[in-house]
């Protein structure tokens, strides 16, 4: 991998003026129709990413990270999915009242999508050449050679080793970890303005790791790529991220700048994740520390706090009401009865 | 270490260092696989991907071997080929004192139990017709002769040793998030109370606390049963939290094999130092002041491998006889094996 920036050439950087987003999301929710009934996955979301900003999302196995952010762009097979309130903001448009052919007009151009299961997005029918070539020649008129000459530049940039050889090659023959910079470099392949990356890096080791979070960086300088990154890795979050979002239960339960989050982080939750970190120093330690309970069933929108029967802190009002995120101070909130006035829960 | 093992015929426990006294259950010698690559009209065949390329090593009962390296190096290979997903190209795979690749079918099926594999990509082997409980259930059904009943109770169980709600039995796969799916995949693994599973990556999509939770579950199993582990993943810290011994691998091939201390206090090889210089830390002022090791040079291709050392093409210290001779794989001291020619 060379490091660098995809292109070389000196397209404009974009002019970014303070307090304008690319990105606006607004009280989105997202529900399941099961035989058992309604599913309520996404209670509610709002943020704003500003251009060349990273946002990290953070949170509990089952909170809603992919659902909501498959949300918006309407990648969730609708039924049995369906959004039933939110708007989202992207170039002037709510995305949510785009039509199909709209939609697939933005998805893999201008917003690029990697998904947390390379093999169930990646084609097995069809060789990677093919499928990294195919966004190229829809959205950017590349012609074939044009096309496979820049599907090789971006496998490169991606370090997977001889990649004009392996265009030819099915994703059953790479390993996990291939597959899962495949599915990186098809995101990246049209210099999309928002890329949304849910656990991107998941099957890399950490080298490679760092040198695709290089690339990212490189990606967010030049082109003021503006990205929301989903990761269960709290190291990986505190390189790279300007803010971060907790999600719980559905819900943006603390949203911070990057350094708060870990030297004054207030929501219970939050609380509780940092301390089941295993520590990188010294021998083998003795078990290691999980939160006790069960995640909350999201058979119910939520009425109460939802990480209430898992709280060393909860108190009377945590089982009142839901608690909405209050402000701590500038950019750092808290959805969490104990920011409240009175500071009681 | 605190860590214990089990002696299986009387379940007494014996004291921490003894496990490296106890029986090896696991002896992989050599082994090669090698993918062919075809071309053309005819599919001539006209070299081979060698994924896995000469790679020895043993594992204990109760044991917890770690197996970490680039993305690509042929882990995952490994571990396939340990439970005879493949065929070896060469090279033998020992599981107690049976060559596995000389099982007949009928011994292998009787095998198979003991044996498990937690899959990198869950989706691998969840059938998406199938609802949860039928697919942790099936292997109950082939391979036991527990009753319906029986089997519900202990889908119930296993549903609740991996964190999954048991309201979820009859929800079907793609109902789940990604985090759930991998933990499906796990309760299946457990099922049939195997006595030696090979992890592929079986944390790297759940939640830190979840994580915990799994690796204190295959931890207390080890100890209440003497399970044995080949455990590869990317995840440093949590290697170096359940691992006895780690194997480094680079390119097809083992570079280093040390005890959990060994390894990430004193590495020996380039790559591994690269390696654990690599590891993010959740800390925004270390990570915002640090400087990234960012290996450089070519990256080798697996059907060309460089001729002298696998690690040359980006060793940054990489004198001229790296480049010509393979290192010798030798003991520097005892359980401390490295391949490298600048390793005194
Ligand atoms: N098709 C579906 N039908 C019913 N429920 C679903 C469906 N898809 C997802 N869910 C549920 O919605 C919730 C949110 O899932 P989502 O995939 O967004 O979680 P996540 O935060 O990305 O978790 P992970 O970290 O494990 O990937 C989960 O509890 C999941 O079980
Ligand atoms: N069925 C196959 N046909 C051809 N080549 C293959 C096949 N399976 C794997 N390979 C190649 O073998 C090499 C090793 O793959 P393997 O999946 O073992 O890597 P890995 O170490 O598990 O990587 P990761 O950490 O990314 O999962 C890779 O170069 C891969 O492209
Ligand atoms: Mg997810
Ligand atoms: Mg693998």
């Amino acid at each position: 991998m060379s490091g660098g920036v995809l292109r070389n050439s000196t397209e404009e950087v974009p002019v970014v003026q303070k307090g304008d987003s690319v990105l606006s999301v607004q009280d989105l929710r997202t529900v399941f129709h099961t035989q058992d009934g309604l599913v309520h996955a996404v209670n509610g979301i709002s943020f704003t990413l500003a251009p060349g900003e990273l946002l990290g999302v953070v949170g509990e196995s089952g909170s809603g990270k992919s659902v909501s952010m498959m949300s918006l762009l309407k990648l969730l097979p609708m039924p049995p999915a369906e959004i039933v309130e939110g708007s989202v903001h992207f170039g002037g448009r709510d995305l949510l009242q785009l039509s199909d052919a709209e939609l697939r007009q933005l998805r893999g151009g201008d917003i690029g999508f990697i998904f947390q299961d390379p093999m169930t997005s990646l084609n097995p029918v069809f060789n990677i050449g093919f499928q990294i070539m195919e966004p190229l020649r829809i959205h950017m008129g590349m012609n074939k050679k044009q096309a496979a000459d820049r599907a090789v530049e971006l496998l490169e940039l991606v370090g997977i080793p001889s990649a004009r050889q392996r265009l030819r090659d099915f994703p059953h023959q790479f390993s996990g970890g291939m597959r899962q910079r495949v599915m990186i470099a098809i995101a990246l392949a049209c210099d999309p303005k928002v890329l949304i990356a849910d656990e991107p890096t998941t099957a890399l080791d950490v080298t490679v790791q760092a040198q695709i979070i290089e690339l990212v960086k490189g990606l967010r300088q030049k082109l003021g790529m503006a990205i929301v990154w989903i990761t269960h890795d709290l190291g990986v979050v505190a390189g790279i991220a300007d803010k971060v979002a907790v999600m719980y239960g559905g819900q943006i339960v603390e949203y911070s700048d990057v350094a708060s989050i870990y030297s004054d982080p207030r929501h219970p939750y939050t609380q509780a994740l940092l301390r089941t970190l295993p520590t990188q120093e010294g021998g083998r330690t003795g078990r290691l520390v999980s939160i006790p309970g069960q995640a909350p069933n999201l058979n119910a929108p939520p009425a109460a706090c939802s990480f209430a029967p898992r709280c060393e802190h909860v108190g009377p009002k945590c089982w009142a009401a839901n608690p909405p995120l209050f402000d701590i101070h500038g950019q750092h909130s808290s959805a969490c009865w104990l920011e409240s006035e009175g500071g009681t829960a | 270490m605190s860590a214990e093992v089990i002696n299986k015929e009387d379940g007494s426990r014996a004291p921490a260092g003894e496990k490296s006294k106890a029986a090896t259950i696991l002896k992989v010698s050599d082994l090669k696989i090698h993918f062919p690559i075809h071309k053309g009209l005819f599919r001539k065949r006209v070299g081979e991907v060698k994924a896995v390329n000469g790679v020895s090593f043993e594992i204990k009962q109760g044991e917890t071997l770690g197996l970490v390296g680039e993305s690509g190096c042929g882990k995952s290979t490994t571990g396939r080929a340990v439970l005879r997903l493949y065929d070896p190209t060469a090279g033998e795979v020992i599981f107690e004192d049976r060559d596995i690749a000389a099982l007949s079918a009928e011994e292998m099926r009787a095998t198979r139990p003991r044996m498990q594999m937690i899959f990198q990509d869950p989706q691998a082997c969840l059938n998406p017709r199938m609802t949860v409980g039928s697919i942790i259930a099936e292997p109950l059904v082939e391979h036991t002769s527990l009753s319906g009943q029986q089997r519900r109770e202990k889908v119930m169980e296993l549903l609740e040793a991996v964190g999954l709600n048991a309201d979820y039995v009859n929800r079907y796969p793609h109902e789940f998030s990604g985090g759930q799916r991998q933990r499906i995949g796990i309760a299946r693994a457990l099922a049939l109370d195997p006595d030696f599973i090979v992890c592929d990556e079986p944390i790297a999509a759940l939640d830190v606390s979840i994580q915990a939770q799994v690796v204190n579950l295959l931890e207390d199993l080890q100890r209440e049963r003497g399970l044995t582990y080949l455990f590869i993943s990317h995840d440093l810290s949590m290697v170096r939290h359940i691992a006895d011994r780690v194997a480094v691998m680079y390119l097809g091939k083992i570079v280093e094999l040390s005890t959990v201390e060994k390894l990430f206090d004193d590495p020996k090889h380039p790559y591994t130092q690269a390696l654990l210089s690599a590891v993010p830390v959740a800390n925004p002022e270390i990570e915002a002041s640090r400087e990234r090791v960012i290996l450089t040079g070519d990256v080798p291709n697996p059907s060309n491998p460089p001729e002298g050392c696998v690690f040359c093409t980006r060793c940054p210290v990489a004198v001229k006889k790296c480049f010509t001779v393979p290192p010798v794989w030798r003991e520097l001291n005892p359980d401390q094996f490295v391949a490298c020619h600048l390793v005194e």
